[in-house]
């Protein structure tokens, strides 16, 4: 009914404006709404420029994101076999790899996470630190940072060597810094300078240290729809000249409290000592796992008083 | 005391609480803002309203990022806004105690689409400040939000939106640097 009314307000509107120009009270009332926002405005004034990406993941990598304070989240990551493994292993879908994980936002900077992946029955913790967070607004922050450590720890039976191993051989630690950037509400971009160290090599040769360079991104296709890419350059080495480079590309999905990623990589192991300096895949020759990442994400306690 | 109530005819806040309540048979979800901006001029019976989308603050974070994200595209339309006048009020009631109730009629642009409404509200003048309040219904399909097949069944179509204010005078002067907090 009120639609109706309005082509003809808008005539008699246009009639009243020539005549009283200036006593209009639309004028008026924008007026007041201008005063408000010149009063409201405040030069200093910084925005924080949130989602930068989708999950806490971007396919292999961690992104920039924490579950926000109070939010536990529940991820299954999973990676089929090879598409290259033929019809007889149905193509990949015969085998499964299998990370479970829960991440929690202790405050709205700082989370923590554990994970179990069964490539060598490991388990993993890490904790992870927004540094900075890019914002908007006077003198903006250009880019988000969030630091990133983990430990990992095999619990498989090393039965068949000369002597068990020790705790601390088990050990592997991955160090990060992401650097994020929402360069447009569409497209973010990352860099993760990456340290692994591991505790233990089994070969002469091996590097106990390596250092990697990754990048990863988000383009939305449409609000709930988005592709990423992400990529692990590793530098020369053992490791660069014996394993490749992680590569995935992949589709985030959002619906309602889950967001689901798909992707393909040609790295089959999910925490980063794994995916980073031992990818053996070679992407281009069809050494391509096709994965998903599930994630659920429960309020344990409420951001309202 | 209540002679200088008279003379002050425009009031004003910057931290007017507004939140939504979303009510379906599935989940209850609420949303509260205390950043709403407003100024009420009873000399000229006109009101103005400022509302940044980003200061909602919700129960779940991700539903926070959803609502700023994909249905109110808070980096597109920043606020949501709303000028008014009151509708046949006189500014000489407030001086008698008490809540008055004064219907107010305006443009509300929330998401980029402006409608004309029709809001009862409740005005009093209390210790100096003047507290406003009113509760109106407002459907998402008429501001173009876009709510997925998935959640329809978990967002109500008409969500209520209730706001509370409690506005300091202003001095005459526009651009006055009062700033109530």
């Amino acid at each position: 009914m009120t639609q109706n009314l309005y082509p003809s307000r808008g005539f008699l509107g246009l009639l009243l404006a020539g005549l009283l120009a200036l006593a209009s009270p639309a004028r008026a009332q924008t007026d007041l709404l201008q005063d408000l926002e010149k009063q409201t405005a405040d030069s200093t004034r910084r925005e924080v420029v949130a989602a930068t990406f989708k999950g806490t993941h971007i396919i292999n990598s961690q992104s920039v994101e924490t579950p926000g304070q109070g939010t536990l989240a529940f991820l299954i990551q999973h990676r089929f076999g090879t598409l290259n493994s033929g019809a007889y292993n149905f193509f990949g879908l015969d085998q499964a790899v299998l990370r479970l994980s829960f991440e929690y936002g202790l405050t709205n900077r700082l989370a923590v996470g554990i994970g179990r992946s069964n490539i060598e029955k490991t388990f993993d913790g890490f904790l992870k630190y927004r540094a900075l967070q890019q914002t908007s607004g006077a003198r903006p922050m250009p880019v988000s940072v969030t630091l990133f450590a983990s430990a990992a720890i095999t619990t498989l039976k090393f039965g068949t060597l000369p002597t068990e191993r020790t705790t601390a051989s088990r050990l592997d630690y991955a160090y990060q810094v992401l650097i994020a950037r929402k360069v447009s509400p569409g497209l973010s971009v990352q860099l993760m300078p990456t340290l692994i160290h591991r505790n233990f090599v089994p070969l002469a040769g091996m590097q106990n240290d390596v250092y990697s360079i990754g990048g990863g991104l988000r383009q939305k296709l449409t609000k709930r729809i988005a592709l990423t890419a992400d990529y692990f350059y590793v530098l020369p080495g053992y490791a660069a000249d014996n394993f490749r480079n992680a590569l995935g590309a992949g589709v985030d999905i959002e619906t309602g409290g889950h967001v689901f990623q798909l992707h393909f990589t040609n790295a089959q192991g999910m925490t980063e000592k794994f995916f980073i300096p031992q990818t053996s895949g070679d992407f281009f020759n069809g050494d391509i796992y096709f994965g998903f990442t599930v994630a659920r994400n429960f309020t344990v306690k409420s951001q309202l008083k | 005391m209540l002679a200088g109530a008279q003379a002050q005819s425009k009031y004003m806040t910057k931290t007017g609480r507004v939140s939504f309540f979303s009510a379906t048979p599935i989940e209850d979800i609420e949303a509260k803002s205390q950043q709403t901006a407003a100024i009420l001029d009873f000399g000229t019976g006109q009101l103005a309203f400022s509302v940044p989308i980003k200061s909602f603050v919700f129960r779940r974070t991700l539903m926070q990022e959803h609502f700023n994200e994909n249905y109110l595209e808070s980096d597109k339309f920043p606020k949501a806004t709303f000028t008014g006048r009151f509708v046949g009020f006189d500014a000489a009631t407030l001086a008698t105690t008490g809540p008055h109730n004064v219907p107010v009629e305006g443009d509300l642009t929330l998401h980029g689409v402006t409608h004309h409404i029709q809001v009862p509200a409740s005005v009093e003048l209390k210790s100096g400040q003047l507290l406003a309040f009113a509760t109106f219904p407002v459907a998402s399909a008429d501001y173009n939000i876009e709510i997925p097949l998935l959640v329809r069944n978990n967002i109500a179509k008409v969500v209520t939106v209730s706001v509370a204010l409690s506005c300091a005078p202003v001095a005459a002067a526009v651009g006055a640097t009062t700033a109530p907090r």
